[in-house]
């Protein structure tokens, strides 16, 4: 008889007219992995915050070990054996891994913070779990990658019972998805219990036992991932089959949009992250640049997006100014080199930023607001410097119709919106202004197989209307099925083209390895990863 | 010795400092000794008041109603020991009056959600008012303020008549000073205060209680504002007027940021201050050069908007200073 380690029966939370969770029922025995599936807005988090003592249920019963009473906080949750690592980052940014991972429970000894005795239960978690971190690095220095790692030790750190995991994946390479698949693994076996939310199929295939789905606030589903396949996770969750590959026809390049060349551009930190860099975009068509994270995709996309200023090499948009971008009928050649964001997005360029939260929306403005943040002072928008509100409200209500956008209304803040839901805002904001140029950096990051699905054809679209694309994304399948021509970056170079059609997995992560002593090792996980994915996705 | 380490420059610039004295106090050691007693006497109140700063903004709340509550705090102090006839009465009535502003400022803005600025303003004026109001001439203190000697510190030559013998309040600043620095960097307390003054989400999410910490720290500080003030019209003087802390606490608020948050720093940019103002007034007094008084006395105010203008962009405040918490908002 296994023991019931969670118990939810009847969990209800609104928030005004949203449900966001309604009626929810659903267990977890100990030892399990249990995956949360659901579109964006299903109410996945809000589910996970109330077990964890963040949120409060309005009505409803979490049972945590036969312990029928109510949770009032993280610190009531932690006591009873949970542990969380959160859809954002919950990590001081000016402090080191050490002191962020024994927050809350410090070691003391003669009043002071037992520092040393910290960074040894800080190293030997890190080996226990094999997840590397240095102790005494400043977290604001860490790769996002890292910082989760940081995260899952510092939620281990306390011994517990039930980890959730709200979309630990998201930001990870394909290699640290798989190291934490294994250590989730690893844990199910050693007794512990966890919860687990993802987009994607493959890891709930790889790592849970059993789905919950919910879509609309409620659970809708219940099976064992024993007996599904992908396809069939994707129609339980959006109540209908979903084509996981990007359908479209060959591309149809017109003339040179974008032409950089001999970018260089430094990192936060003054160092060189591009280096010598040249690329070129044509018009109709899609160019994926595949790489690992870090290695300058961040700083170049910035710098053409005019949010970082290059330190050599120049930067040119071209186009017959059929598009309608920012600036009306902007015709013929602009330098970018030095230009600032307003002047590079009037020029036509569209950017979806990697970090949504801080470049992409205002999360106390509006949805409405929100959508026209690239495009306020146009005269679509605004005469003679006064808003237009309907037309402002209308364009709201259109995109949100037409990108699915989940919220009570378009007058709501969005920073209350799901992940997916803020990201799909910044897509449709970007794609609705018609760029020359889209630059989309992990455009799908967060969203729901429905979803990318839909951002996939829009993009499409947009290329077929004649918008130059540079895509950015981690996921390597989205790279190679969106792409109608592949870039490899290394270390600041491109250094490689590749046919996305008849490259082999092996193949490209060798390449994004740069010919590393390590090149054949990770091509060798790439080869596999590959084979165990699959064609779908 | 990591805190060698960690603390480099500060260290460096304290020696720097301490040699340049000494070799001062050999050229001419009464000057020396009377420049050094003006600056640290210019400077007591608003260490006191820079470390009711950094414990607000250290845990997330901006307090720039310190001016007021120093104010408050120094006319109880005052007219509490001239009708009881007890210094310690004064003395533990005005330290109470801050706990009590300290209090105000950290119930309306942690607990209610407050604007902290409006807040902070509210207490600025009220004080104003109340003090003005209810201020009557004529009285006097029973007695001065006893001057305590540390025994062993206070024979050190130079520093020891300066810095470790004098009334309770200068004293009491030293050691604030000392025990907060110890604190926040390291102690159970102070990681969580840095914690939740950066990211209280963070914080929250690790167990620690946002709320209560922020309370807690945002009225200690009152304490220390409230020393302050009896300071002001106990030690340093005998006597109240209407705005006695004539900008004092904002002054404060500038010697927070040029101190980088960090107390021991403070300390060393209010000292900087009152040397600034020791020095200035000495040229004037022995008319090396013909200022009139009136500048003598904006020098301060100079000083700020100059510290701060350098100050600017090369210090960062707590990331979460001024920010309401409201929980599960993460
Ligand atoms: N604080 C809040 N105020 C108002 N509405 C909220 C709040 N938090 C969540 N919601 C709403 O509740 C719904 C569920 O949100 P939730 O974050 O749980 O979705 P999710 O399943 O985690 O989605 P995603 O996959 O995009 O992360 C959404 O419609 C969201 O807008
Ligand atoms: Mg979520």
């Amino acid at each position: 008889m296994t023991e019931r380690l969670l118990q939810l029966r009847g969990v209800t939370k609104h928030y005004g007219p949203v449900r966001a969770n309604h009626d929810i029922s659903l267990h977890v025995d100990r030892g399990e992995v249990v995956a949360l599936l659901g579109e964006n807005g299903a109410g996945k988090s809000t589910l996970v915050k109330q077990i964890f003592g963040l949120v409060t249920p309005d009505a409803g019963e979490i049972v945590v070990k036969g312990d029928t009473r109510p949770i009032s906080g993280p610190s009531d949750a932690i006591a009873r054996g949970i542990g969380m690592v959160h859809q954002h980052f919950q990590l001081v940014p000016v402090m080191t891994v050490t002191e962020n991972i024994v927050l809350g429970h410090e070691p003391i000894s003669g009043g002071r913070v037992d520092l040393p005795a910290a960074r040894a239960r800080v190293q030997e978690l890190s080996d226990r779990y094999g997840l590397a971190v240095d102790p005494d690095a400043e977290i604001a220095d860490l790769p996002v990658g890292t910082q989760q790692r940081v995260e899952i030790l510092k939620a281990l750190s306390r011994d517990v019972d039930l980890l959730i995991l709200d979309e630990p994946t998201a930001v990870l390479t394909p290699q640290e998805t798989d190291e934490l698949l294994r250590v989730m693994r690893e844990l199910a076996e050693s007794g512990t219990s966890v919860v687990f939310i993802t987009h994607k199929l493959r890891e709930v295939l790889a790592a849970a036992d059993r789905v919950y789905v919910l879509r609309g606030g409620q659970q809708v589903g219940e099976v064992a991932t024993a007996d599904v396949d992908e396809a069939g996770l994707a129609e339980l969750m959006v109540g209908r089959s979903v084509v996981l590959r990007v359908e479209k026809d060959p591309a149809a390049p017109g003339e040179e949009v974008l032409a950089v060349e001999g970018l260089h551009v430094a990192d936060d930190r003054g160092l060189p992250a591009v280096a010598d860099l040249s690329l070129s975009v044509r018009a109709g068509e899609i160019v994926g640049l595949a790489g690992v994270e870090g290695n300058g995709q961040r700083e170049l996309v910035e710098a053409i997006a005019g949010m970082r200023r290059p330190t050599g090499g120049r930067i040119h948009l071209r186009g017959d100014g059929t598009t309608q971008g920012g600036a009306s009928g902007a015709v013929g050649e602009v330098d970018l080199t030095r230009a600032r964001p307003d002047r590079a997005r009037a020029a036509g360029v569209g950017h979806v930023p990697e970090d949504r939260e801080r470049h992409g929306l205002v999360g106390s403005f509006s949805i409405a607001d929100n959508l026209v943040l690239n495009r306020f002072t146009h005269r679509l928008f605004a005469r003679r410097g006064v808003r237009n509100r309907a037309a402002i409200d209308d364009n709201a209500t259109r995109l949100r119709e037409q990108f699915d956008i989940r919220s009570a209304g378009i007058h709501t803040r969005a920073g209350a919106l799901s992940g997916g839901n803020k990201q799909k805002i910044v897509v449709a904001r970007e794609l609705s202004a018609r760029p020359r140029l889209l630059m989309a950096a992990q455009p799908t990051r967060g969203v729901d197989v429905g979803s990318i699905e839909f951002i996939h054809s829009q993009v499409v679209a947009a290329r077929d209307a004649g918008a130059g694309v540079l895509l950015v994304s981690a996921e390597l399948d989205e790279v190679l099925s969106l792409s109608d021509r592949v870039l490899v970056i290394h270390d600041g170079h491109i250094v490689a083209e590749v046919d996305p059609a008849t490259i082999d997995r092996a193949e490209i992560g060798r390449l994004m390895a740069g010919g590393r002593r390590d090149a054949q090792a990770l091509a060798d996980e790439w080869g596999a990863g590959g084979e165990k994915q699959g064609p779908a996705h | 010795m990591g805190f060698v380490r960690a603390n480099r420059t500060g260290l460096a610039v304290a020696l720097a400092v301490v040699v340049a004295a000494y070799v001062a106090y050999a050229v001419d050691g009464t000057l020396t000794s009377s420049l050094l007693g003006f600056a640290w006497s210019f400077a007591v109140p608003l260490v006191l008041a820079a470390l009711v700063g950094v414990l607000g903004e250290r845990s997330g709340v901006i307090n720039i109603g310190i001016e007021g509550q120093m104010l408050g705090s120094a006319f109880v102090a005052f007219f509490a020991a001239a009708l009881s006839g007890s210094m310690l009465l004064g003395a533990l009535a005005g330290m109470g009056t801050g706990l009590l502003l300290g209090a105000f400022l950290a119930w309306t803005t942690v607990k209610w959600r407050m604007d902290q600025i409006i807040a902070g303003v509210v207490l600025n004026i009220v004080a104003t008012g109340l003090t003005s109001f209810f201020y009557v001439q004529g009285f006097t203190l029973p007695q001065v303020m006893p001057s305590i000697e540390v025994p062993l510190l206070s024979s050190i030559p130079l520093f020891g008549p300066v810095f470790f013998t004098g009334g309770p309040f200068s004293l009491f600043a030293i050691v604030a000073v000392l025990v907060i620095w110890f604190g926040l960097f390291h102690t159970r307390w102070g990681l969580r205060t840095r914690a939740v003054g950066e990211h209280p989400h963070a914080a929250d999410t690790a167990g620690v209680d946002v709320v209560r910490l922020r309370l807690l720290n945002v009225t200690l500080a009152g304490l220390l504002a409230g020393a302050a003030g009896a300071y002001l019209s106990m030690e340093a003087s005998s006597t109240f007027e209407r705005g006695f802390t004539a900008g004092r606490g904002f002054l404060a608020l500038a010697i927070m940021i040029f101190g980088a948050w960090h107390p021991g720093k403070a300390m060393l940019a209010a000292l900087f201050f009152g040397l600034m103002s020791g020095a200035a007034a000495q040229l004037q007094a022995s008319r090396v050069v013909d200022i009139p008084e009136q500048f003598v006395n904006l020098l301060p105010y100079v000083l700020t908007l100059v510290v701060l203008a350098v100050a600017a962009g090369r210090v960062r405040p707590p990331a979460a200073a001024g920010e309401p918490f409201v929980k599960g908002d993460a």
